[in-house]
């Protein structure tokens, strides 16, 4: 018997409690001769199975056998410890155990679920449960280190998402950092002329939010700004915030236009971001007049002065308050922060992957974000609908699901765009009186008020034709479809193919991840799924929390959805974040790193390897020395030893291979 | 590199002039094919409808032949008909993604003494040509531009469906480059990967002549002097029936339909005969005539 087996609380004795999971496990794994098995093992000197483990009579199996002195070390074979390794370490605390001495055989996930015929899902099922035993007698108790938290919070990304999630924290008396990479808050809501169901003007309901966000006391705003380092842990994030020049100073501009009217182009010249490329703006510019803050921004690319060295600098000598600062550099700004909620958002399909849509190829093919720019009437056109020849359009078609549910771009619903193109079609219908057809897979409504907005826009005589739509064209075969757009589908109803000939079209665009969205989960250490949405902890359950404690998610990152969805997970995320703050400690995980001093040769290797610089380099003794309060457990530096000297709580060498030869000695 | 040519039935027979197009233009870019020895058919439709396994083995020993003909290097096969592309290319994705395939075929080939590594590359001429090749070599070779010639590029159903290697599946532009290149001006037209018809020409022809009569009558309207293709059984389609569509719909449509290469062949100055442009029901007349009558009627889907 290795000397580690024997620990303050005794030789070890260890409890095996194996889950049914009700039918998950125990419909694939035979679960009595598993008992039986784990019975006959070494150190075990409970075996015991339950329908649940998870639930409080199942807790209660373990507890009453920790008090009755049967068992001090405990084996849970069940579901992923990511699931309820903290359940069932809690359960032993609460027993006076230490919840250390504890290991969790993972027999569903990596058993019944992914495991076709019994027989081999229990002889593996077996192998994990005589891993877990012969690796939990080696465990040692460990203690939990308290750590203060600090109180303040980052949010990234300022559409409605982040501004609600900010000004929920700001207003419960939190300080709050609101990061957003472009000149002005607002996102892809302030693009919008109304919201469906309800018809509301998107400004109305979103400007008096972006000014409480300038205006709060609580909220430091840094707009054209991005978040370049993350360190720490959560409650204890050190953050990196680049603060691009924007070449016009912010406490001194008010925003008067007088330098845009200045510059010496007379007329825009570069697409406009915020008309999605519809109008042309100068190279000094608000981008919109609610922009927040309002504040001129000078565009490096296009500004004479920078790519030339030789404009008159017109803008310069007409801002009376001095503003603008052709020398600003950039600003590096680090903030120590205890939590951070993500929302970054999402941007949308380009229409153009789907090359026989015509998206760019005819004119009069349009995004539905154009549209959006195109209704408003803060738009290029203000609030036209007009083709590139300045008519007004007599038929226009909506097709759907361009970028959605579609094995060659994106399988998933992107959830938004069935109700915003019925809002797009009522509005065209407004403005145009024009025969709208929508062409849809499938009318996907279900939300509040969403269905009776369908039908009212049924009754308002939009036709509605079911089919994916194969082509848009010009090819003409009578006729009346000659010089216009003709629209190709089957309709699914009738069954059969139609060709309906429109003057416009609108490409009911899907949402996409944010390109880099791969940088930025990097950045903030958390995972992303296939399709590049931010994941969070548990569908369900734990819908704004990530992976990384103290990183919650709210908005579109996470996922395509309206804005109701983005505004109440806002909230859920400011709660989340309010509840670690209000807490204000955290327990850390002993998983740390430490140190054999005896053989530590004094080589440096780790400490440069050590992402939370947490390793120093102790000159009188010449070896490495481990902050625990700054070690996350990561055992990048357990690795890079050449000496074995580093050792991880949990992980130690001995466990590990004896986890492995657990394994082996049974298959 | 090494360029083996993949001739399959259509081009020894129906599409000859497909083949001996092919052969001149490669020659003149001093890229000589070589014939595949001992080739068999690709698999393609009948054999693939009745028995997959079966297609995939025919198409698997062309696989082999080509690897042992080309000893150690990278092999590509370059394939102009349609069909064969699409059926070895097919074969070629099944075997490498589907490892019970691969082995029942592995077994019948070695059953024939022959092993197929996988290191097999598809090409269609017209990619060899364009990406190969490239746009300024060719050019440089256009002793004749085709000067005053309106094409309409036609790149058929099968070569860019459902595999897309070289270009858009639905917007494809690599022949309008080639033919650009050449000289010649291109007609836009959204038709230009629409079915021909294909097989229905024989055996449902009142659909399959309305889907040819389609695509010309929409390449004459557009001011097309010639359509070229890229596959022998579109060439046969809209070029041979064109007396039937005549009695069909009552219109002559008098458009030459050629092969790409024999366009390139054209300009690069190449004798008629010798890239099988004497075959052609409907002659292929000089680019400096007169331009096409825009117009005409329409016609249902």
């Amino acid at each position: 018997m290795s000397a580690n087996r024997i620990s303050p609380n005794g030789p070890p004795k260890v409890g095996v409690y194996i889950c049914h999971c009700g039918i998950n496990i125990a419909g694939k794994v035979n679960i009595a001769e598993t008992v039986e098995f784990a019975g006959k093992l070494p150190f075990v000197t409970v075996a015991r199975e339950y329908k649940f483990m998870c639930s409080d009579p199942g807790q209660d199996l373990i507890q009453q056998d920790i008090r009755d002195g049967k068992v001090n070390r405990v084996v849970v074979a069940s579901c992923s410890p990511l699931m309820h390794e903290g359940t069932f370490r809690r359960a032993m605390s609460k027993a006076d155990g230490n919840p250390f001495l504890f290991q969790m055989a993972n027999i569903r996930e990596h058993v019944s679920w992914v495991t076709s015929a019994k027989e081999p899902a229990t002889v593996k099922a077996k192998a994990l449960i005589a891993a877990a035993v012969r690796r939990v007698t080696l465990h040692q108790p460990l203690e939990r280190k308290s750590v203060p938290v600090k109180p303040d919070v980052l949010i990234v990304g300022g559409g409605i998402s982040g501004i609600q999630a900010a000004l929920t924290l700001a207003d419960s008396g939190k300080k709050v950092f609101l990061v957003e990479r472009e000149p002005t808050i607002g996102g892809h809501m302030a693009k919008f002329d109304k919201t469906f169901p309800t018809l509301d003007c998107a400004a109305c309901i979103l400007t008096p939010k972006m000014s409480s966000v300038r205006a709060h006391p609580n909220i430091t705003l840094w707009t054209y700004s991005e978040v370049i380092g993350v360190e720490g842990y959560v409650g204890n994030f050190k953050v990196k915030v680049k603060r691009k020049p924007r070449y016009v100073i912010e406490e001194l501009c008010v925003g008067c236009l007088e330098c845009i009217e200045a510059c010496i182009y007379k007329k825009g010249r570069v697409d406009d971001e915020f008309n999605v490329g519809l109008s042309k703006r100068k190279p000094i510019y608000i981008p919109f007049p609610q922009a927040t803050p309002l504040v001129a921004i000078i565009d490096k690319e296009s500004c004479l002065e920078f790519k030339h060295n030789r404009c008159k600098k017109f803008c310069v000598d007409s801002c009376e308050r001095k503003a603008i600062d052709l020398n600003q550099k950039e600003e590096i700004k680090e903030i120590d922060v205890g939590a951070i909620i993500l929302a970054t958002g999402f941007k949308t399909f380009d229409a153009k992957r789907i090359s026989r849509y015509g998206y760019r190829k005819y004119p009069n093919v349009y995004s539905s974000l154009e549209i959006e720019r195109m209704v408003n009437a803060s738009g290029p056109t203000g609030g036209e609908v007009k083709l590139k020849d300045g008519n007004a359009p007599k038929a226009v078609g909506i097709v759907h699901c361009v970028g959605s549910r579609d094995n060659k771009t994106n399988r998933y619903c992107s959830r938004v765009c069935c109700m915003y193109s019925l809002k797009l079609a009522h509005l065209i219908k407004e403005r145009t009186g024009a025969e709208v057809y929508n062409f849809y897979i499938d009318m996907r409504t279900p939300g509040k008020g969403y269905e009776e907005f369908y039908e009212r826009l049924l009754e308002e005589n939009v036709h509605f034709i079911r089919g994916r739509v194969a082509e848009v064209t010009d090819w003409a075969m009578t006729p009346q479809e000659e010089g216009r757009l003709i629209i190709r589908a089957e309709d699914t109803l009738v069954g059969t193919v139609r060709r309906i000939p429109v003057d416009m079209v609108v490409l009911s665009v899907g949402l996409e991840a944010q390109p880099d969205a791969d940088d930025v989960r990097r950045l903030f250490n958390i995972s992303c799924s296939a399709e590049g949405w931010f994941l969070e902890r548990h569908p369900k359950l734990a819908p704004v929390s990530t992976f990384t404690e103290g990183v919650f998610l709210a908005g579109a990152c996470q996922g395509p959805k309206d804005i109701p969805d983005c505004v109440a997970q806002a909230g859920a995320a400011a709660a989340e974040a309010m509840a670690l703050i209000d807490r204000g400690h955290v327990e850390l995980e002993p998983n740390t790193a430490f140190i054999v001093e005896e053989l530590c040769s004094g080589c440096k290797t780790c400490i440069a390897m050590c992402p939370y610089s947490a390793i120093s380099f102790v000159t009188e003794k010449k070896t490495a020395a481990i902050n625990g309060a700054l070690c996350k457990g990561c055992g990048t530096c357990v690795a890079a030893c050449p000496s074995g000297a580093l050792q991880q709580n949990l992980f130690t060498d001995e466990q590990i291979f004896d986890e492995i030869k657990g394994v082996l000695t049974y298959v | 590199m090494t360029y083996l040519y993949f001739p399959g039935c259509s081009l020894k027979s129906t599409g000859r002039a497909y083949e001996e197009s092919v052969l001149e233009v490669s020659r003149a870019l001093s890229m000589p094919l070589t014939e595949l020895e001992d080739w068999n058919c690709c698999g393609a439709t009948a054999y693939m409808s009745i028995s997959e396994l079966k297609a995939f083995a025919l198409s698997a020993r062309n696989f082999a032949l080509a690897e042992r003909q080309a000893g150690n290097g990278e092999v590509d096969m370059v394939v102009p008909c349609a069909a064969c592309y699409l059926g070895l290319n097919k074969a070629k994705r099944y075997l490498n993604e589907h490892p019970e395939i691969r082995s029942k075929v592995d077994e019948a080939l070695h059953a024939a003494g022959l092993e197929y590594k996988g290191s097999i590359r598809l090409r269609h001429p017209l990619d060899v040509f364009v990406n190969d090749i490239g746009l300024k070599n060719i050019a440089e070779l256009a002793v004749k531009p085709l000067e005053g010639m309106r094409v309409a590029c036609y790149y058929g159903c099968q070569i860019l469906r459902p595999y897309a290697d070289f270009d858009d599946a639905h917007e494809p532009t690599t022949m309008e480059k080639l033919m650009q290149a050449l000289g010649a001006e291109t007609v836009d037209w959204p038709l230009k990967t629409r079915c021909c018809g294909g097989s229905l020409i024989g055996t449902v022809p009142e659909v399959g002549l309305r889907l040819s009569y389609i695509l010309l009558k929409e390449a004459k309207r557009r001011g097309a002097d010639v359509l070229a293709t890229a596959c022998p059984l579109c060439q046969f389609n809209l070029e041979c029936y064109q007396d039937k569509m005549k009695d069909m719909f009552g219109e002559n449509i008098g458009l030459p339909v050629v092969y790409f290469t024999q366009l390139m062949g054209k300009a690069f100055g190449l004798p008629d005969n010798r890239l099988g442009l004497q075959r052609v029901f409907v002659p292929l007349v000089s680019p400096k005539r007169a331009k096409a009558e825009v117009g005409g009627v329409h016609v249902s889907e």
